[in-house]
């Protein structure tokens, strides 16, 4: 099981008493929302929807089942679109 | 006449870096080449659309009687005839889409399709939709974001409650959703500034401007089954997104990519697709629906007004300090503005400590926006290096230098999160300040202005298919719909791998039914993801041929390399087997040799742009002259110089449109008062010198050839960087745009008058 | 409304075809003759991408109606290769990838042929200014105007 570091944007502070830097043990991305949403319950729903990864600075889309490396920097951002 | 830089071509790659005729260029020349409008099927009819005249009303009824008594008519479709999402439980964004296709019970903007008619011609198409009776019941409308956000403002969804608020507001408004970057402690970070500059900027919505008209043609046999010819960026999208509004499974539908005339983001979403499919399964017939440019200019998807509020604090050390960014982003008729990826660039190419940036998304009655190159960025860095470009001022500082102290490395942390990988912003910013185009003298009444900008690149999915013809050539079959010379890309991308001459590759954009999914051409993704695809596919083909060499040889596998196009053996006792020579002999070795690949790419990388630009101002005119222009963008590795500098420019001349001549116009009314290529002024070869471009390579470490995407940086800087020049050549800054000649010229008649 | 007949010279050859009289050069040519290389980009005249020769001139084909056609001498991209050989202007725009989507090409290479038909050694300010019917919204016209030049070039340097 690897621990990794979150860090969750200023819009959903809102249901993580303000915290911003989370430590977190999860195996893969799913494993990480359910635990993020065990420990601040709604952050899951929040977080699963229209959201992309970047895992240690590379950004992924779709990327639920993407297992995490030990020690792993998280953001969950905006899936974006281009043009 | 300067001189384009020439990357030299990377060590070790034969292919990858030169620049051979693009494999689908003839047929253009020629005339040959198929776009959306070129398609001719037998017993082909013709649709004309009936659009709302009024900028927000509800609907009271639609009288189709004595229109299907016309002439010709076969077919006509209204809202009724499109399965409601809303009540079926679809996702907001497909309801919003399905709404936007065509009207239910309310229309939101001028041009708002309210029906469509299919017939024998597209005049007597056009007269039995003028022949539609509508009655509308005319509501207030709003076509700015500050008279959308204002109290009492008629609302254009009702209960609609802003997103992205905590806690939620218990009264519907205008507000579809707000967003929020922050970081540090914003109150220290200005007392720790000497400099602190506060503006209000705003841009008006622009066009995409792309020369080809929407086009489609469906044709849905009596089974049920359909096709779909369009051009698009997109044919695997506009199945997607068709099939949804239609209510169809995807699968049913067989989309047929034409040539594309353009698209810039415009072209990943769909206007006429479902009304030529519902149209030709009313009708039992094939049914072409073209748009007219008053319609494109009306009634697609252009890019969003912007109010943005900018503070920023600097030392006089250079360093930047403090951001607060107050940004409102007009939606169009539904929600989807690009603010988030605004919010998310605006600062992006900075390290700085303490920021506060929060955005607004806001519908109005204007046609829904959609993407165009670099959605949100352009505007939000317009706002920024214009501050940027005046704190440097304010400490005397030299621009690039100014930049240089705070630029994004390897290893910043984001604005928006993660920590850059390597990027290639610094290596920019030098080419800009080392380049002649820096030193050179500048006259009277001229200014020089520097921008930088930033953008993520995409990377998502893409299919690829590659097979080896019995002639030993390849055929590589990919599902992206070829916007500015990605076929030669990718010819030479799969040349490199297999070590083949590049004429050997035919590459071919397939149809839904002959390729794997792809995602759209766009998010300057292509030669990223669909090229690692491509790349990958090779690759399996290479590992296949070592293995039939060794079959062949009756040698181990590991003695068998492939060089320069062979299956070489390492033991140099047998004669070296060509790829023509494999394929001969394929049925003994295994079969037909094909691969195909499918990935969702990852490690997409950054994409930097630092420009430069010298204009002219008539000072009894206003009128704004590009002198001279430089652009230096990092692409990773330039697979195809030629096409990536063409990328390069057209962002860039695209950028000088919208800084200094283009916006929309609209009428107190609400209808659209310029929606022709006379009064909506696109910049022509006569308004621009050459466009001088660096190619900067810094390699993306995550892509096997280094790629970076470069479809969209270019589009990024240039608003500030003209705006930047204009300011120098006028000593007038300018905080909102376009910068027409009446409004350059008042400028300067105001500073006159202060003396 | 019964359709109108018209016989024309079109890239060299005697065309008899059926339209109606109120229709558009432009539209005549793709949907009643089959020729597509012309393209309505605006319908009004103003982006070029319907560009025609007509008895010697350029013309937006989009302001001429069909039956104006009748005798006239008209050259379409389709007419500007010989056989199987590219136009200079042809193979220079391929060269210099001059053409990203490709749409507004008919157009730009039927007006730089007038123009070098007129002008054999025009400077790049002659060259931007004979081109500014022509709206491009891909290239930044840069590749175009240097595809053009180079263009002129090769036909000065193969006719000395």
């Amino acid at each position: 099981m690897a621990t990794v570091k979150v860090q969750l944007a200023a819009a959903v502070r809102s249901l993580t008493n303000g915290e911003s830097k989370v430590e977190i043990e999860a195996e893969n991305v799913q494993g990480l929302i359910k635990a993020l949403d065990e420990r601040f319950p709604g952050l899951g729903e929040m977080l699963s929807e229209g959201t992309s990864i970047a895992i240690n600075g590379t950004i992924m889309a779709d990327a639920i089942y993407e297992s995490l490396p030990d020690g792993a920097e998280v953001h969950f951002l905006p899936t974006l679109a281009g043009g | 006449m300067t001189v384009t830089e020439e990357p030299t071509l990377q060590p070790g790659y034969k292919q990858v870096g030169s620049r051979p005729i693009r494999p689908d260029g003839v047929e253009k020349v020629t005339g040959k080449a198929r776009f959306g409008a070129d398609l001719y099927l037998p017993g082909m009819l013709y649709g004309s659309v009936l659009r709302s005249p009024v900028a927000h009303a509800k609907i009271v009824s639609i009288d189709t009687t004595a229109a299907a008594q016309m002439p010709g008519v076969k077919a006509i479709v209204t809202g009724d005839d499109f399965p409601d999402l809303a009540a079926s439980g679809g996702r907001p964004d497909q309801v919003f889409l399905s709404q936007n296709i065509i009207a239910r019970d309310k229309v939101l903007y001028e041009g708002h399709v309210v029906a469509a008619v299919a017939a024998g011609s597209v005049k007597q198409a056009k007269a039995a939709a003028d022949a539609i009776v509508v009655e509308y019941e005319a509501i207030d409308h709003v076509l700015t974001v500050d008279e959308a956000m204002a109290d009492g403002a008629p609302l254009l969804h009702a209960g609609m409650i802003t997103r992205g608020v905590d806690p939620a507001p218990e009264e519907p408004s205008n507000v579809a959703n707000r967003i929020v970057h922050e970081r540090g402690d914003l109150d220290k970070g200005f007392a720790d500034a000497d400099v602190v500059i506060e503006r209000e900027y705003t841009t008006k919505p622009v066009h995409q401007g792309y020369i080809e008209p929407h086009a489609a043609v469906a044709d849905v046999n009596l089974d049920g089954r359909a096709s779909l010819w369009c051009s698009s960026q997109g044919h695997f999208s506009m199945r997607t997104l068709t099939a949804s509004v239609l209510g169809w499974d995807a699968s049913r539908l067989k989309v047929t990519p034409a040539e594309i005339g353009g698209g810039f983001g415009g072209k990943t979403t769909i206007y006429l697709e479902p009304l030529a499919v519902a149209l030709s399964s009313k009708a039992g017939h094939p049914v072409k629906l073209v748009m007219n440019r008053d319609e494109v200019f009306k009634a697609t998807g252009p890019a969003s007004g912007t109010r943005i509020k900018v503070k920023m604090g600097v030392n006089n050390d250079g360093m930047l300090t403090a951001a607060d960014i107050w940004m409102a982003f007009e939606a169009g008729a539904f929600p989807g503005s690009p603010v988030g990826a605004a919010g998310m660039t605006i600062i992006a190419p900075y390290d700085i400590p303490n920021f506060f940036v929060e955005g607004f998304d806001v519908v109005v009655n204007k046609p829904k926006v959609a993407a165009y190159r670099a959605p949100g960025a352009p505007m939000a860095a317009f706002a920024v290096e214009s501050m940027v470009d005046e704190l440097a001022l304010a400490i005397d500082m030299d621009p690039v230098e100014l930049r240089l102290k705070n630029a994004a490395i390897e290893g910043t942390q984001a604005s928006y999160g993660p920590k850059f990988a390597r990027i290639g912003f610094v290596e920019t910013l030098e080419a800009i300040r080392d380049h002649d185009h820096y030193q050179a003298e500048l006259g009277p009444n001229q200014g020089r202005g520097i921008a930088s900008g930033f953008w993520f690149n995409a990377g998502m999915n893409s299919s690829a298919t590659v097979h080896v013809n019995e002639d030993g050539n390849l055929t590589v079959l990919v599902g992206s719909p070829d916007i500015g010379g990605s076929r030669a890309s990718m010819a030479l991308m799969a040349a490199e791998v297999l070590g083949i001459g590049y004429e050997r590759v035919n590459p071919i954009v397939a149809d839904t039914e002959a390729v794997g999914f792809n995602d759209v051409t766009g998010g300057s993704r292509v030669t990223t993801a669909t090229g690692a695809a491509v790349i990958q596919a090779c690759e399996t083909i290479k590992t296949d041929l070592l293995a039939r060499a060794a079959k062949t040889w009756d040698v181990p596998i590991d003695e068998v390399e492939w060089v320069d196009g062979q299956a070489q053996h390492t033991k140099g006792s047998e004669t070296p087997l060509s790829l023509a020579k494999l394929a001969a002999a394929w049925g003994r070795t295994g079969g037909p040799i094909s691969a195909t690949a499918a990935l969702n790419s990852r490690g997409a990388g950054a994409g930097f742009s630092t420009q430069m630009c010298d204009v002219e101002v008539d000072p009894e005119t206003g009128v704004v002259t590009v002198l001279r222009f430089t652009t230096a963008q990092d692409a990773g590795t330039a697979i195809h110089p030629s096409y990536v500098e063409g990328q390069m420019q057209g962002g860039v001349v695209q950028g000088i449109g919208w800084a200094l001549n283009e916006e929309y116009v609209h009428n107190d009314d609400g209808t659209l008062a310029n929606a022709s290529f006379l009064d909506y002024r696109i910049p022509v070869a006569s308004d621009l010198p050459m466009i001088d471009t660096v190619i900067v390579e810094v390699p993306n470490p995550a892509h096997p050839f280094g790629v970076r995407g470069v479809g969209e940086t270019g589009i990024v800087p240039p608003l500030a960087a003209v705006a930047n020049a204009v300011s120098a050549a006028t000593g007038c800054r300018h905080l909102n745009l376009p910068m027409s000649p009446i409004v350059v010229l008042e400028a300067i008649n105001q500073r006159n008058e202060k003396g | 409304m019964s359709r109108t007949h018209l016989t024309c010279t079109i890239n060299g050859d005697e065309v008899e075809f059926l339209t109606e009289a109120d229709t558009s050069l432009l539209n005549a040519l793709r949907d009643d003759v089959g020729l597509t290389g012309v393209k309505e980009g605006c319908g009004t005249g103003d982006c070029g991408a319907c560009s025609i020769m007509l008895d010697g001139q350029l013309t937006n084909s989009c302001l001429v109606f069909a039956p104006e056609a009748q005798n006239a001498d008209i050259t379409t991209v389709e007419g500007l290769a010989e056989s199987d050989v590219l136009h200079p202007l042809q193979q220079t725009f391929l060269e210099g990838a001059a053409l990203q989507c490709g749409i507004c090409t008919p157009g730009f290479l039927v007006a730089a042929k007038a123009l070098l038909d007129n002008n054999p050694s025009p400077t790049e300010t002659e060259v931007r200014y004979a081109l500014a019917g022509n709206l491009c919204r891909c290239t930044g016209y840069d590749k175009i105007v240097r595809s053009v030049l180079d263009a002129a070039a090769a036909m000065n340097g193969a006719s000395s």
